[in-house]
Protein backbone atom coordinates (compact mmCIF):
# COMPACT_ATOMS: atom_id res chain seq x y z
CA UNK A 1 0.00 0.00 0.00
CA UNK A 2 1.32 3.69 -0.30
CA UNK A 3 -0.37 5.09 1.87
CA UNK A 4 0.38 3.69 5.54
CA UNK A 5 -3.39 2.97 7.08
CA UNK A 6 -3.51 2.86 10.99
CA UNK A 7 -6.19 1.40 13.28
CA UNK A 8 -6.71 4.31 16.09
CA UNK A 9 -9.96 2.78 17.60
CA UNK A 10 -12.15 0.33 18.47
CA UNK A 11 -15.19 -0.69 20.78
CA UNK A 12 -17.48 -3.56 20.70
CA UNK A 13 -20.86 -3.82 22.70
CA UNK A 14 -21.71 -6.76 24.67
CA UNK A 15 -22.96 -9.47 22.79
CA UNK A 16 -26.57 -9.57 24.23
CA UNK A 17 -28.86 -12.43 23.80
CA UNK A 18 -31.81 -9.81 23.34
CA UNK A 19 -31.33 -6.17 23.53
CA UNK A 20 -35.00 -6.02 25.00
CA UNK A 21 -36.38 -2.54 23.42
CA UNK A 22 -32.83 -0.85 22.93
CA UNK A 23 -33.22 0.05 19.07
CA UNK A 24 -30.52 -0.03 16.35
CA UNK A 25 -29.55 3.50 16.93
CA UNK A 26 -29.56 2.90 20.32
CA UNK A 27 -27.35 -0.38 19.76
CA UNK A 28 -24.55 1.71 18.19
CA UNK A 29 -24.59 5.34 20.06
CA UNK A 30 -22.62 3.93 22.64
CA UNK A 31 -19.61 2.13 20.55
CA UNK A 32 -19.54 5.48 18.76
CA UNK A 33 -18.75 7.47 21.43
CA UNK A 34 -16.64 5.24 22.86
CA UNK A 35 -14.48 5.20 19.45
CA UNK A 36 -15.17 9.42 19.04
CA UNK A 37 -13.58 9.40 22.86
CA UNK A 38 -10.48 6.97 22.37
CA UNK A 39 -9.52 9.49 19.51
CA UNK A 40 -10.26 12.75 21.30
CA UNK A 41 -12.76 13.48 18.28
CA UNK A 42 -16.58 15.12 19.44
CA UNK A 43 -18.59 13.50 16.18
CA UNK A 44 -19.10 12.07 12.35
CA UNK A 45 -17.82 15.42 11.33
CA UNK A 46 -14.44 15.15 12.49
CA UNK A 47 -14.07 12.08 10.67
CA UNK A 48 -13.75 12.75 5.83
CA UNK A 49 -15.79 9.58 5.68
CA UNK A 50 -18.13 7.07 7.51
CA UNK A 51 -19.20 3.47 6.10
CA UNK A 52 -21.60 1.27 7.68
CA UNK A 53 -22.51 -2.79 7.44
CA UNK A 54 -25.83 -4.00 8.15
CA UNK A 55 -28.97 -5.92 6.67
CA UNK A 56 -32.15 -4.41 6.02
CA UNK A 57 -33.47 -7.95 6.43
CA UNK A 58 -32.56 -8.49 9.95
CA UNK A 59 -34.81 -5.08 10.96
CA UNK A 60 -37.37 -6.39 7.71
CA UNK A 61 -37.53 -2.72 6.52
CA UNK A 62 -36.10 -1.68 3.24
CA UNK A 63 -33.08 0.98 3.66
CA UNK A 64 -33.29 0.41 7.48
CA UNK A 65 -29.52 0.97 7.49
CA UNK A 66 -30.91 4.69 6.34
CA UNK A 67 -31.99 4.77 10.30
CA UNK A 68 -28.50 4.27 11.70
CA UNK A 69 -27.41 7.57 10.24
CA UNK A 70 -29.58 8.98 12.48
CA UNK A 71 -27.13 7.85 15.59
CA UNK A 72 -24.09 10.04 13.57
CA UNK A 73 -26.01 13.60 13.50
CA UNK A 74 -25.55 13.75 9.91
CA UNK A 75 -26.24 17.29 9.60
CA UNK A 76 -24.49 18.98 8.10
CA UNK A 77 -23.64 16.58 5.37
CA UNK A 78 -20.86 14.28 5.74
CA UNK A 79 -19.64 11.36 3.21
CA UNK A 80 -21.11 8.37 3.85
CA UNK A 81 -21.90 5.02 2.66
CA UNK A 82 -23.37 1.62 3.51
CA UNK A 83 -22.50 -2.26 2.65
CA UNK A 84 -25.27 -4.69 2.94
CA UNK A 85 -22.58 -7.27 4.69
CA UNK A 86 -21.04 -7.12 7.47
CA UNK A 87 -18.65 -4.21 8.49
CA UNK A 88 -15.59 -5.61 7.63
CA UNK A 89 -16.42 -4.92 4.08
CA UNK A 90 -17.53 -1.53 5.76
CA UNK A 91 -13.62 -1.15 6.46
CA UNK A 92 -12.41 -2.55 3.12
CA UNK A 93 -14.30 0.34 1.76
CA UNK A 94 -13.05 2.97 3.82
CA UNK A 95 -9.34 1.27 3.22
CA UNK A 96 -10.26 1.99 -0.68
CA UNK A 97 -11.37 5.51 0.19
CA UNK A 98 -8.35 6.65 2.39
CA UNK A 99 -6.20 4.72 -0.57
CA UNK A 100 -7.54 6.96 -3.32
CA UNK A 101 -6.68 10.16 -1.32
CA UNK A 102 -10.25 10.59 -0.96
CA UNK A 103 -9.89 10.93 2.95
CA UNK A 104 -7.42 10.88 5.73
CA UNK A 105 -9.77 9.26 8.33
CA UNK A 106 -12.94 7.08 8.82
CA UNK A 107 -15.43 5.73 10.97
CA UNK A 108 -17.09 2.41 10.35
CA UNK A 109 -19.63 0.91 12.23
CA UNK A 110 -21.80 -2.01 12.05
CA UNK A 111 -24.58 -3.29 13.92
CA UNK A 112 -27.49 -6.13 14.08
CA UNK A 113 -30.99 -6.56 16.53
CA UNK A 114 -30.77 -10.27 15.19
CA UNK A 115 -33.42 -11.77 18.28
CA UNK A 116 -36.46 -10.65 16.82
CA UNK A 117 -36.57 -12.72 14.10
CA UNK A 118 -35.35 -16.65 13.15
CA UNK A 119 -32.20 -15.59 11.76
CA UNK A 120 -31.22 -18.92 10.74
CA UNK A 121 -34.48 -19.03 8.24
CA UNK A 122 -33.81 -15.11 7.53
CA UNK A 123 -30.25 -15.85 6.33
CA UNK A 124 -32.11 -18.73 3.76
CA UNK A 125 -33.12 -15.95 2.04
CA UNK A 126 -29.89 -14.57 0.92
CA UNK A 127 -29.50 -18.02 -1.02
CA UNK A 128 -29.99 -18.62 -4.72
CA UNK A 129 -33.97 -17.68 -5.58
CA UNK A 130 -35.68 -20.37 -7.31
CA UNK A 131 -33.37 -23.28 -6.51
CA UNK A 132 -32.83 -22.86 -2.67
CA UNK A 133 -34.44 -19.87 -1.30
CA UNK A 134 -37.67 -21.60 -1.94
CA UNK A 135 -37.12 -24.52 0.16
CA UNK A 136 -35.95 -22.32 3.02
CA UNK A 137 -32.96 -24.20 4.44
CA UNK A 138 -31.41 -22.48 7.29
CA UNK A 139 -28.01 -21.87 7.82
CA UNK A 140 -27.50 -24.06 10.51
CA UNK A 141 -28.84 -27.26 8.48
CA UNK A 142 -26.46 -26.13 5.43
CA UNK A 143 -23.83 -25.96 8.27
CA UNK A 144 -24.53 -29.46 8.80
CA UNK A 145 -24.30 -30.75 5.41
CA UNK A 146 -20.92 -28.98 5.95
CA UNK A 147 -19.73 -30.84 8.91
CA UNK A 148 -21.10 -34.04 7.69
CA UNK A 149 -19.29 -34.30 4.34
CA UNK A 150 -15.74 -33.38 6.71
CA UNK A 151 -16.98 -36.36 9.30
CA UNK A 152 -18.01 -38.45 6.22
CA UNK A 153 -14.11 -38.29 4.65
CA UNK A 154 -12.69 -38.70 8.31
CA UNK A 155 -10.71 -34.57 8.02
CA UNK A 156 -12.64 -33.94 11.32
CA UNK A 157 -14.11 -36.15 14.03
CA UNK A 158 -16.71 -34.68 16.31
CA UNK A 159 -14.37 -34.61 19.50
CA UNK A 160 -12.36 -31.89 17.07
CA UNK A 161 -15.43 -29.97 16.89
CA UNK A 162 -15.88 -30.28 20.53
CA UNK A 163 -12.60 -29.04 21.66
CA UNK A 164 -13.23 -26.28 19.61
CA UNK A 165 -16.36 -25.12 21.34
CA UNK A 166 -14.29 -25.69 24.47
CA UNK A 167 -11.44 -23.31 23.66
CA UNK A 168 -14.10 -20.88 22.46
CA UNK A 169 -15.90 -20.60 26.22
CA UNK A 170 -12.55 -21.07 27.82
CA UNK A 171 -11.31 -17.95 26.15
CA UNK A 172 -13.93 -16.41 26.68
CA UNK A 173 -14.23 -16.26 30.32
CA UNK A 174 -12.01 -13.08 30.07
CA UNK A 175 -13.71 -11.13 27.55
CA UNK A 176 -16.48 -9.09 28.98
CA UNK A 177 -18.42 -8.80 26.00
CA UNK A 178 -18.94 -12.29 25.67
CA UNK A 179 -22.14 -14.28 25.53
CA UNK A 180 -20.76 -17.54 26.69
CA UNK A 181 -17.92 -18.62 28.37
CA UNK A 182 -17.16 -21.26 31.14
CA UNK A 183 -15.20 -24.50 31.72
CA UNK A 184 -16.30 -27.04 29.44
CA UNK A 185 -14.87 -30.29 29.07
CA UNK A 186 -15.13 -31.90 25.23
CA UNK A 187 -16.80 -35.33 27.13
CA UNK A 188 -19.14 -32.93 28.99
CA UNK A 189 -19.92 -31.12 25.21
CA UNK A 190 -20.13 -34.36 23.65
CA UNK A 191 -23.27 -35.54 25.94
CA UNK A 192 -24.86 -33.07 24.82
CA UNK A 193 -28.27 -34.08 22.62
CA UNK A 194 -27.87 -33.45 19.09
CA UNK A 195 -29.53 -30.49 17.54
CA UNK A 196 -29.10 -30.46 13.67
CA UNK A 197 -27.44 -33.74 13.23
CA UNK A 198 -24.15 -33.84 13.88
CA UNK A 199 -23.98 -30.09 14.95
CA UNK A 200 -24.94 -29.76 18.58
CA UNK A 201 -26.06 -26.50 19.95
CA UNK A 202 -22.67 -25.68 21.18
CA UNK A 203 -21.33 -25.66 17.75
CA UNK A 204 -23.65 -23.11 16.83
CA UNK A 205 -22.89 -19.55 17.33
CA UNK A 206 -25.44 -17.98 19.05
CA UNK A 207 -27.65 -14.94 18.04
CA UNK A 208 -26.65 -11.97 19.49
CA UNK A 209 -27.54 -8.28 19.38
CA UNK A 210 -24.81 -5.26 19.42
CA UNK A 211 -22.90 -3.02 17.57
CA UNK A 212 -19.41 -2.49 17.36
CA UNK A 213 -17.38 0.47 15.74
CA UNK A 214 -13.83 1.54 14.58
CA UNK A 215 -11.99 4.52 13.41
CA UNK A 216 -8.69 4.27 11.08
CA UNK A 217 -6.74 6.91 9.58
CA UNK A 218 -3.66 7.88 7.60
CA UNK A 219 -0.57 7.42 9.80
CA UNK A 220 0.07 11.09 9.16
CA UNK A 221 -3.25 11.53 11.23
CA UNK A 222 -2.99 9.02 14.02
CA UNK A 223 0.55 11.13 14.94
CA UNK A 224 -1.46 14.60 14.58
CA UNK A 225 -4.32 12.89 17.16
CA UNK A 226 -1.32 11.33 19.66
CA UNK A 227 -2.75 7.84 19.83
CA UNK A 228 -1.80 4.21 19.59
CA UNK A 229 -2.10 2.45 16.39
CA UNK A 230 -1.76 -0.51 14.66
CA UNK A 231 -0.58 -0.81 11.45
CA UNK A 232 -3.39 -2.41 8.55
CA UNK A 233 -0.89 -4.01 6.23
CA UNK A 234 -2.99 -5.50 3.89
CA UNK A 235 -6.66 -6.47 3.50
CA UNK A 236 -8.80 -8.52 0.61
CA UNK A 237 -11.58 -11.13 -0.27
CA UNK A 238 -12.56 -13.63 -2.56
CA UNK A 239 -15.88 -15.30 -3.03
CA UNK A 240 -16.94 -18.03 -4.06
CA UNK A 241 -20.11 -19.55 -6.15
CA UNK A 242 -23.70 -19.69 -4.33
CA UNK A 243 -24.16 -22.47 -5.98
CA UNK A 244 -22.72 -25.10 -2.66
CA UNK A 245 -22.62 -28.05 -5.10
CA UNK A 246 -19.76 -26.99 -7.12
CA UNK A 247 -17.91 -25.70 -4.21
CA UNK A 248 -15.48 -28.26 -2.22
CA UNK A 249 -16.96 -27.48 1.27
CA UNK A 250 -14.45 -29.51 3.07
CA UNK A 251 -12.17 -26.65 2.47
CA UNK A 252 -12.01 -22.95 1.97
CA UNK A 253 -10.58 -22.15 -1.34
CA UNK A 254 -11.29 -18.92 -1.29
CA UNK A 255 -9.50 -18.18 2.12
CA UNK A 256 -6.67 -19.97 0.55
CA UNK A 257 -6.70 -17.17 -2.56
CA UNK A 258 -7.00 -14.39 -0.06
CA UNK A 259 -3.87 -15.94 1.78
CA UNK A 260 -1.67 -16.11 -1.47
CA UNK A 261 -2.61 -12.50 -2.23
CA UNK A 262 -1.63 -11.00 1.04
CA UNK A 263 1.18 -13.59 1.38
CA UNK A 264 -0.14 -13.20 5.14
CA UNK A 265 3.37 -15.19 6.25
CA UNK A 266 1.52 -17.34 8.63
CA UNK A 267 4.74 -18.42 10.82
CA UNK A 268 5.01 -15.01 12.20
CA UNK A 269 1.48 -14.69 13.56
CA UNK A 270 1.18 -13.67 17.02
CA UNK A 271 -2.74 -14.09 16.99
CA UNK A 272 -5.58 -15.07 14.57
CA UNK A 273 -9.33 -13.78 15.23
CA UNK A 274 -11.43 -15.99 13.00
CA UNK A 275 -14.79 -15.70 12.45
CA UNK A 276 -15.80 -19.00 11.89
CA UNK A 277 -19.92 -19.53 13.15
CA UNK A 278 -19.70 -23.26 13.10
CA UNK A 279 -16.93 -25.15 15.36
CA UNK A 280 -15.85 -27.30 12.30
CA UNK A 281 -15.66 -24.32 10.47
CA UNK A 282 -12.90 -22.96 12.42
CA UNK A 283 -10.98 -26.41 11.68
CA UNK A 284 -11.49 -25.50 7.98
CA UNK A 285 -10.04 -21.84 8.32
CA UNK A 286 -6.98 -22.99 10.13
CA UNK A 287 -5.82 -25.40 7.92
CA UNK A 288 -6.87 -23.56 4.61
CA UNK A 289 -4.94 -20.45 6.65
CA UNK A 290 -1.77 -23.33 7.62
CA UNK A 291 -1.77 -21.62 11.09
CA UNK A 292 1.05 -22.92 12.77
CA UNK A 293 0.53 -24.21 16.67
CA UNK A 294 2.73 -20.85 17.84
CA UNK A 295 -0.39 -19.15 17.04
CA UNK A 296 -2.73 -18.18 19.19
CA UNK A 297 -6.18 -18.62 17.50
CA UNK A 298 -9.44 -16.65 18.58
CA UNK A 299 -7.72 -15.16 21.82
CA UNK A 300 -11.52 -13.12 22.20
CA UNK A 301 -13.52 -16.77 22.38
CA UNK A 302 -14.78 -15.87 18.85
CA UNK A 303 -18.36 -15.95 17.21
CA UNK A 304 -18.87 -18.81 19.36
CA UNK A 305 -18.89 -16.96 22.38
CA UNK A 306 -21.09 -13.97 20.93
CA UNK A 307 -22.11 -13.54 17.12
CA UNK A 308 -22.77 -10.06 16.35
CA UNK A 309 -24.29 -10.33 12.86
CA UNK A 310 -22.58 -7.62 10.26
CA UNK A 311 -20.56 -6.56 13.40
CA UNK A 312 -18.70 -9.99 13.74
CA UNK A 313 -15.65 -9.69 11.20
CA UNK A 314 -15.48 -5.71 12.03
CA UNK A 315 -14.73 -6.93 15.73
CA UNK A 316 -12.21 -9.91 14.81
CA UNK A 317 -10.14 -7.13 13.27
CA UNK A 318 -10.89 -4.67 16.75
CA UNK A 319 -9.81 -7.60 18.70
CA UNK A 320 -6.56 -7.73 16.63
CA UNK A 321 -6.20 -4.53 17.29
CA UNK A 322 -6.61 -4.08 20.99
CA UNK A 323 -3.88 -7.05 21.62
CA UNK A 324 -1.21 -5.08 19.10
CA UNK A 325 -1.88 -1.63 21.13
CA UNK A 326 -1.78 -3.51 24.25
CA UNK A 327 1.37 -4.92 23.44
CA UNK A 328 0.29 -9.05 23.49
CA UNK A 329 1.16 -9.50 20.03
CA UNK A 330 2.87 -7.61 17.26
CA UNK A 331 1.55 -9.19 14.50
CA UNK A 332 -2.14 -10.60 13.66
CA UNK A 333 -4.15 -11.75 11.61
CA UNK A 334 -8.59 -11.11 11.34
CA UNK A 335 -10.56 -13.05 9.31
CA UNK A 336 -14.28 -12.36 8.36
CA UNK A 337 -17.20 -14.56 6.57
CA UNK A 338 -20.22 -13.93 5.08
CA UNK A 339 -22.61 -16.04 3.10
CA UNK A 340 -23.45 -19.84 3.35
CA UNK A 341 -20.84 -22.00 4.78
CA UNK A 342 -18.12 -19.93 4.20
CA UNK A 343 -18.67 -19.19 0.78
CA UNK A 344 -16.64 -15.16 1.13
CA UNK A 345 -14.35 -14.71 3.05
CA UNK A 346 -11.81 -11.60 3.74
CA UNK A 347 -8.20 -11.66 5.88
CA UNK A 348 -7.04 -8.12 7.00
CA UNK A 349 -2.97 -8.38 8.87
CA UNK A 350 -2.10 -5.79 11.48
CA UNK A 351 1.41 -4.86 12.97
CA UNK A 352 2.55 -3.14 15.53
CA UNK A 353 2.91 0.49 14.31
CA UNK B 1 -65.17 13.00 8.88
CA UNK B 2 -65.90 12.55 12.83
CA UNK B 3 -66.06 9.55 14.46
CA UNK B 4 -69.77 10.41 15.62
CA UNK B 5 -70.80 10.86 11.87
CA UNK B 6 -69.23 7.54 10.42
CA UNK B 7 -71.03 5.43 13.85
CA UNK B 8 -74.24 7.13 12.62
CA UNK B 9 -73.81 5.49 8.91
CA UNK B 10 -72.73 2.42 10.21
CA UNK B 11 -75.63 1.86 12.34
CA UNK B 12 -77.36 3.01 9.27
CA UNK B 13 -75.82 0.90 7.05
CA UNK B 14 -74.52 3.38 4.53
CA UNK B 15 -70.92 2.79 5.12
CA UNK B 16 -70.54 0.44 2.69
CA UNK B 17 -71.92 3.10 0.28
CA UNK B 18 -69.58 5.99 1.19
CA UNK B 19 -66.20 4.31 0.92
CA UNK B 20 -64.80 2.08 -1.70
CA UNK B 21 -63.47 -0.68 -0.50
CA UNK B 22 -61.41 -3.57 -2.54
CA UNK B 23 -59.39 -6.42 -1.27
CA UNK B 24 -55.53 -5.58 -2.10
CA UNK B 25 -53.10 -8.25 -2.11
CA UNK B 26 -49.18 -7.21 -1.50
CA UNK B 27 -47.23 -7.98 -4.28
CA UNK B 28 -45.09 -7.49 -7.84
CA UNK B 29 -47.53 -6.30 -10.16
CA UNK B 30 -45.10 -7.44 -12.83
CA UNK B 31 -44.23 -10.97 -14.04
CA UNK B 32 -40.85 -11.59 -15.00
CA UNK B 33 -39.22 -14.39 -16.95
CA UNK B 34 -36.65 -16.90 -15.11
CA UNK B 35 -34.54 -16.89 -18.37
CA UNK B 36 -33.77 -19.32 -20.72
CA UNK B 37 -31.82 -21.48 -18.02
CA UNK B 38 -33.37 -21.34 -14.84
CA UNK B 39 -36.51 -21.31 -17.07
CA UNK B 40 -35.70 -24.79 -18.80
CA UNK B 41 -35.04 -26.30 -15.50
CA UNK B 42 -38.69 -24.94 -14.09
CA UNK B 43 -40.17 -26.01 -17.22
CA UNK B 44 -39.12 -29.62 -16.88
CA UNK B 45 -40.40 -29.83 -13.16
CA UNK B 46 -43.60 -29.05 -14.58
CA UNK B 47 -43.42 -32.08 -16.84
CA UNK B 48 -42.01 -34.31 -14.26
CA UNK B 49 -38.21 -34.52 -15.70
CA UNK B 50 -35.33 -32.88 -14.45
CA UNK B 51 -32.51 -30.86 -16.48
CA UNK B 52 -29.02 -30.16 -15.72
CA UNK B 53 -26.39 -28.26 -18.18
CA UNK B 54 -22.93 -28.97 -18.88
CA UNK B 55 -20.38 -26.70 -17.19
CA UNK B 56 -16.86 -25.72 -19.07
CA UNK B 57 -15.26 -28.67 -17.61
CA UNK B 58 -18.28 -31.20 -19.09
CA UNK B 59 -19.25 -31.73 -15.50
CA UNK B 60 -23.29 -31.98 -15.68
CA UNK B 61 -24.96 -29.06 -13.13
CA UNK B 62 -28.14 -29.78 -11.82
CA UNK B 63 -30.30 -27.70 -11.03
CA UNK B 64 -28.26 -26.16 -14.32
CA UNK B 65 -26.51 -22.82 -13.96
CA UNK B 66 -26.67 -19.67 -16.07
CA UNK B 67 -22.39 -19.01 -16.09
CA UNK B 68 -20.13 -21.34 -15.03
CA UNK B 69 -18.26 -19.79 -12.19
CA UNK B 70 -14.61 -20.35 -12.64
CA UNK B 71 -14.93 -19.60 -16.67
CA UNK B 72 -17.91 -17.38 -16.40
CA UNK B 73 -19.05 -18.71 -20.00
CA UNK B 74 -22.66 -19.17 -20.42
CA UNK B 75 -23.59 -22.57 -20.17
CA UNK B 76 -26.46 -24.22 -22.45
CA UNK B 77 -25.74 -27.37 -23.41
CA UNK B 78 -28.44 -29.23 -21.44
CA UNK B 79 -28.70 -32.78 -20.47
CA UNK B 80 -31.42 -34.57 -18.69
CA UNK B 81 -30.87 -36.26 -15.56
CA UNK B 82 -32.68 -39.14 -13.57
CA UNK B 83 -35.20 -38.13 -10.73
CA UNK B 84 -33.47 -40.87 -8.62
CA UNK B 85 -29.81 -40.53 -7.12
CA UNK B 86 -27.86 -40.83 -4.05
CA UNK B 87 -27.03 -39.36 -1.25
CA UNK B 88 -23.70 -37.27 -0.79
CA UNK B 89 -24.41 -35.68 2.25
CA UNK B 90 -27.41 -35.33 4.92
CA UNK B 91 -28.68 -33.65 8.29
CA UNK B 92 -31.38 -35.04 10.23
CA UNK B 93 -34.05 -32.21 11.59
CA UNK B 94 -35.36 -33.31 15.16
CA UNK B 95 -37.40 -30.30 14.81
CA UNK B 96 -38.68 -29.11 12.02
CA UNK B 97 -39.34 -24.62 12.01
CA UNK B 98 -42.62 -23.52 11.03
CA UNK B 99 -40.65 -22.52 7.31
CA UNK B 100 -39.51 -25.39 6.31
CA UNK B 101 -41.28 -27.74 3.85
CA UNK B 102 -41.85 -30.15 5.51
CA UNK B 103 -43.72 -30.58 9.13
CA UNK B 104 -42.51 -33.60 10.53
CA UNK B 105 -38.64 -34.50 11.22
CA UNK B 106 -36.59 -34.94 7.65
CA UNK B 107 -33.27 -34.99 6.33
CA UNK B 108 -31.95 -32.28 4.37
CA UNK B 109 -29.66 -33.88 1.99
CA UNK B 110 -27.05 -33.06 -1.13
CA UNK B 111 -28.19 -35.56 -4.18
CA UNK B 112 -26.36 -36.68 -7.02
CA UNK B 113 -29.00 -37.66 -9.29
CA UNK B 114 -28.21 -40.50 -11.72
CA UNK B 115 -26.66 -38.41 -14.73
CA UNK B 116 -25.20 -35.74 -12.88
CA UNK B 117 -21.82 -35.02 -11.26
CA UNK B 118 -22.91 -31.99 -9.15
CA UNK B 119 -25.69 -32.85 -6.20
CA UNK B 120 -28.23 -30.80 -5.61
CA UNK B 121 -30.45 -29.51 -2.25
CA UNK B 122 -33.38 -30.87 -1.77
CA UNK B 123 -34.69 -33.06 1.61
CA UNK B 124 -36.04 -36.73 2.75
CA UNK B 125 -38.98 -37.33 4.23
CA UNK B 126 -38.82 -41.17 5.98
CA UNK B 127 -40.20 -42.95 9.09
CA UNK B 128 -36.58 -44.87 9.14
CA UNK B 129 -34.44 -41.91 9.75
CA UNK B 130 -31.47 -44.36 10.27
CA UNK B 131 -31.87 -45.26 6.59
CA UNK B 132 -30.39 -41.85 6.23
CA UNK B 133 -27.22 -42.25 5.62
CA UNK B 134 -24.16 -41.26 2.80
CA UNK B 135 -24.95 -43.21 -0.48
CA UNK B 136 -28.27 -44.34 0.55
CA UNK B 137 -30.58 -44.10 -2.83
CA UNK B 138 -33.01 -42.10 -3.02
CA UNK B 139 -35.94 -41.01 -5.27
CA UNK B 140 -38.42 -38.04 -6.35
CA UNK B 141 -41.67 -37.94 -5.17
CA UNK B 142 -43.55 -35.59 -7.23
CA UNK B 143 -46.70 -33.26 -6.39
CA UNK B 144 -49.35 -34.13 -8.42
CA UNK B 145 -50.06 -31.31 -10.54
CA UNK B 146 -46.63 -29.85 -11.21
CA UNK B 147 -46.60 -26.15 -11.75
CA UNK B 148 -42.48 -25.24 -12.74
CA UNK B 149 -40.90 -24.76 -8.91
CA UNK B 150 -38.72 -26.50 -7.00
CA UNK B 151 -41.34 -27.85 -4.40
CA UNK B 152 -42.99 -29.93 -7.57
CA UNK B 153 -40.80 -32.38 -5.79
CA UNK B 154 -42.45 -32.94 -2.97
CA UNK B 155 -39.78 -34.50 -1.39
CA UNK B 156 -36.93 -37.59 -1.77
CA UNK B 157 -38.66 -40.96 -0.56
CA UNK B 158 -35.65 -43.51 0.22
CA UNK B 159 -35.62 -46.55 -2.72
CA UNK B 160 -36.28 -49.98 -1.34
Amino acid sequence: MDIDICIVAFSQSACLAQAGAANEVELIMPELEAVYRQVGISNAQDVDFVCSGSCDYLQGAAFAFVSGVDALGAVPPIQESHVEMDAAWALYEAVLKIRMGHAESALVYGFSKSSPGELPIVLSQQLDPYYLAPQWIDSISLAALQARLMLDRGIIELSDMAAVVASSRRCAIENKKAQLSGQFSVSDLLKEPEYVSPLRRADCSPISDGASAMIICTKSKAEEWNVPFARLVGIDHRIETHNLGMRDLTTSHSTRLVAEALSIHSDSLDIAELYAPFSHQQLILEKSLELRPETDINPSGGVLAGNLMMASGLSRVGEVFDRIVDGKASRGLAHATSGPCLQHNLLAILERG
Amino acid sequence: MSILLVQFLRVEGLVEDLFLQKEYELGFTYTRSTGPVVGKFLTGLKNKKIFGNRGSDGRVIVPPMEYDPETFQPLNDFVQVSDAGMIESWCWVAEPRPAHPSAVPFAWVMIKLDGADISMIHHVVTDEPSRVVTGARVKASWIDQPVGLISDIRYFVLEK
